[in-house]
């Protein structure tokens, strides 16, 4: 209210517009001692009654910061939470959590190399899939498409990225988990068994099919940011390699390929985040063991999956704060992978317009 | 051709071991542009097959729903709650019901955040290291796995509680949907040129009242397309609600108690032994996405009304 007295008496010398706008009301008012205090004007009545003085937009601009700085309570209320959770586990295992081979839940041994093992393994495997396909999508709509194709591709594979997850899940299960079993398996192993690689049973669940289904869901936002980042390669470089007497594919990989390295790398980590992370779906397809898997064929379990299958149903502390803790170390990684993706994309992007959801 | 020609009247003729300058037609040249063509046409094929290798499974996705989910629907789906194990028929009428409620709760609390934080970040921080930070650290947090947000909830409010609660189930969503709403909003915004909003504060206008009115009008068919991609994405989140709203078989309006949602019940019966049960998870799918895709289609088609057109 000081501040809105201050406004009135200054209002005689200054238009309100520009003394609400904030820039120069406090200098006026204070600057100038010799003014007289006198009737506020009848435009700065009426705007004083909507809540025009400079305390609405202090105030304003202080609930948008508060809401804003939520994003940061949030990160660090959830950092701190899982830490608390996790104490237990953390002091009683240390790092050793994360080297041990066996997760026992009755006999009180916690380790999480296994989960990690086949988080790893999902990812990399999802992501040696995805982004040669992802690749190709991009330089498909960004170079080589005819204009009519381009919109409905770009939708098409954007719907991918709108199905749930557990729709995806159910689909695998009652769909690819038979084709691996019945179709694709006996045929890999056929070809490729001499490298080991496909030994054992194959129940259909297990590395292997959680890749597939992971791949698939990771393509849309590798292919989308992808596309993004060589839309944004100047048009220019492109003419100047054709000028140059290149081909097409030339002209692409020394011409847009080699710009947007930085960018695709970022967007390949982005994906990467995103199959560390991805829950429904692997957990319906991995098959569910706590042992390192020695083939592709063999199930397996992940950090998320893990979670989501036993948390309902720990018994006791130590448990509990065991997957809360392999929750922690998923938050952890999550955030640093993204962090180094988020970075990456800014350094090409930076500069380009803006996406349009 | 003419560098042949020209050859004998240099001075310096190139060594016999040499290459001669410029001459495009000897054999090595015609078989590397031949060669590079064929590169070209095969990066070209791969690259049009990598598209129909990506379309391809997301319409056998499509058309299996819909095939499997049409012939599974019936009325008895939407009106009645899940039948006991054993027993055929029954519905997912409460699962519909709870997810509405779930997403209601999560809407009102993430959506105003969301947009705020994106004010925030486009009307005031520009530019500013908070706002910087604050920005990087949305991007971040949109990629920490929804599960994570699942435990953390149950660490914070179901423990607790000591009980499961559809509330819970509504904060996990809501945490998931601020970075995206905050991130779309910052990005609409950004496209509102200045000279409107000069025009506005000329006017007398209050900031906040033309931030208000003015800004967020001009770029709300932005926002409301991003609140709706956000609204889509945590829909169909099942992994955050396992813990916090945990599901349930019965009618249950009580927020302060475990609640059905569709994602959950879906999950719950594809992994069932039952084929009864694996029928009704087909149909509650092709509803979950049909109503994702219809919320979509249908906010796409009324976002433009009541905007103001942003000239240059």
């Amino acid at each position: 209210m000081m501040l809105n007295e201050a406004e009135a008496k200054g209002i005689s010398m200054v238009p309100p517009a520009v003394l609400s706008s904030g820039l120069i009301g406090e200098q006026a008012a204070g600057g100038d001692p010799s003014h007289e205090a006198s009737e506020p004007s009848a435009i700065r009545l009426f705007l004083n009654s909507r809540g025009s003085g400079a305390w609405a937009d202090r105030g304003f601009a202080g609930v948008m910061l508060v809401c804003a700085l939520s994003i940061f309570v949030i990160v660090g209320f959830i950092a701190v939470i899982l830490v608390l959770r996790s104490k237990m586990s953390l002091a009683q295992f240390g790092f050793g959590f994360f080297t041990g081979m066996t997760w026992d839940p009755n006999g009180g041994s916690f380790g999480a190399l296994p989960f990690i093992f086949g988080t790893l393994a999902t990812s990399l495997l999802a992501l040696l899939m995805a982004v040669p396909l992802a690749l190709g999508v991009a330089i498909f709509l960004t170079e080589l498409s005819p204009k009519f194709l381009r919109a409905p591709i770009s939708f098409l594979t954007e719907l991918l990225a709108a199905i749930p997850s557990v729709v995806y899940g159910l689909w695998a299960v009652f769909v690819l988990v038979p084709l691996m079993r019945d179709k694709i398996g006996p045929l890999l192993f056929q070809w490729f068994g001499w490298t080991h690689l496909f030994d054992g049973s194959n129940f259909g669940v297990g590395l292997l099919t959680a890749s597939i289904i992971l791949a698939i869901m990771i393509l849309p936002i590798i292919s989308s940011i992808t596309r993004d980042i060589m839309l944004a390669v100047p048009n220019a470089q492109r003419e100047a390699v054709l000028a140059l007497g290149a081909t097409r594919w030339e002209m692409i990989r020394t011409g847009v390929l080699r710009n947007a390295r930085i960018g695709i790398v970022g967007a390949v980590i982005l994906g990467l985040g995103r199959a560390l992370g991805e829950t429904m779906a692997v957990t319906m397809v991995i098959g569910n063991s706590t042992e390192i898997p020695k083939s592709l064929f063999a199930p397996s379990y992940t950090l998320a999956s893990v979670i989501a299958n036993e948390f309902a149903e720990a018994s006791g502390d130590l448990y509990l704060s065991s997957l809360i803790e392999i929750g922690l170390a998923l938050f952890l990684v999550t955030i640093v992978v993204n962090a180094v993706a988020r970075l990456l994309v800014w350094a090409v992007t930076r500069g380009a317009p803006g996406r349009v959801a | 051709m003419a560098a042949a020609v020209n050859l004998p009247s240099q001075p310096e003729a190139p060594e016999p071991g040499q290459r001669p300058p410029m001459d495009f037609n000897t054999r090595g040249m015609r078989i590397n542009t031949a060669w590079r063509n064929v590169v070209n046409g095969i990066v070209s094929g791969a690259s049009i097959l990598a598209t129909v290798l990506v379309i391809a499974p997301l319409i056998a996705i499509l058309i299996y729903l819909l095939y499997k989910g049409a012939s599974s629907l019936n009325l008895d789906f939407f009106t009645k709650i899940p039948a006991p194990v054993g027993e055929t028929g029954g519905g997912m009428a409460n699962s519909i019901v709870g997810s509405g409620i779930i997403l209601a709760i999560c809407s009102l609390m993430g959506i105003p955040v969301g947009i705020a934080a994106g004010v925030y970040l486009a009307e005031f921080g520009r530019g500013s290291f908070l706002a910087n930070a604050i920005r990087f650290t949305a991007d971040v947090l949109n990629g920490v796995p929804s599960i994570v947000m699942g435990i953390a909830v149950y660490a914070l409010i179901v423990v607790e509680q000591k009980h499961f609660s559809a509330f819970s189930g509504g904060v996990a969503l809501a945490i998931m949907m601020i970075p995206t709403i905050t991130r779309t909003t910052e990005e609409m915004l950004a496209t509102v040129p200045h000279s409107i909003r000069e025009a506005a504060l000329g006017l007398g206008v209050p900031r906040w009242r033309t931030t208000v009115s003015v800004a967020l009008r001009t770029a709300s068919p932005g926002i409301i397309t991003g609140c709706m991609l956000a609204f889509a994405r945590v829909a169909g989140e099942t992994a955050p609600l396992i813990f916090t709203a945990f599901g349930n078989q019965f009618w249950s309006l009580n927020l302060n108690d475990a609640m059905a949602a569709l994602p959950l019940q879906i999950y719950v019966y594809a992994i069932s032994p039952y084929d009864e049960w694996h029928r009704l998870a087909w149909a509650g799918a092709l509803v979950l996405i049909v109503m994702i895709m219809v919320a979509v289609t249908l906010v796409r088609l009324f976002a433009n009304r009541g905007a103001i057109r942003g000239g240059n």
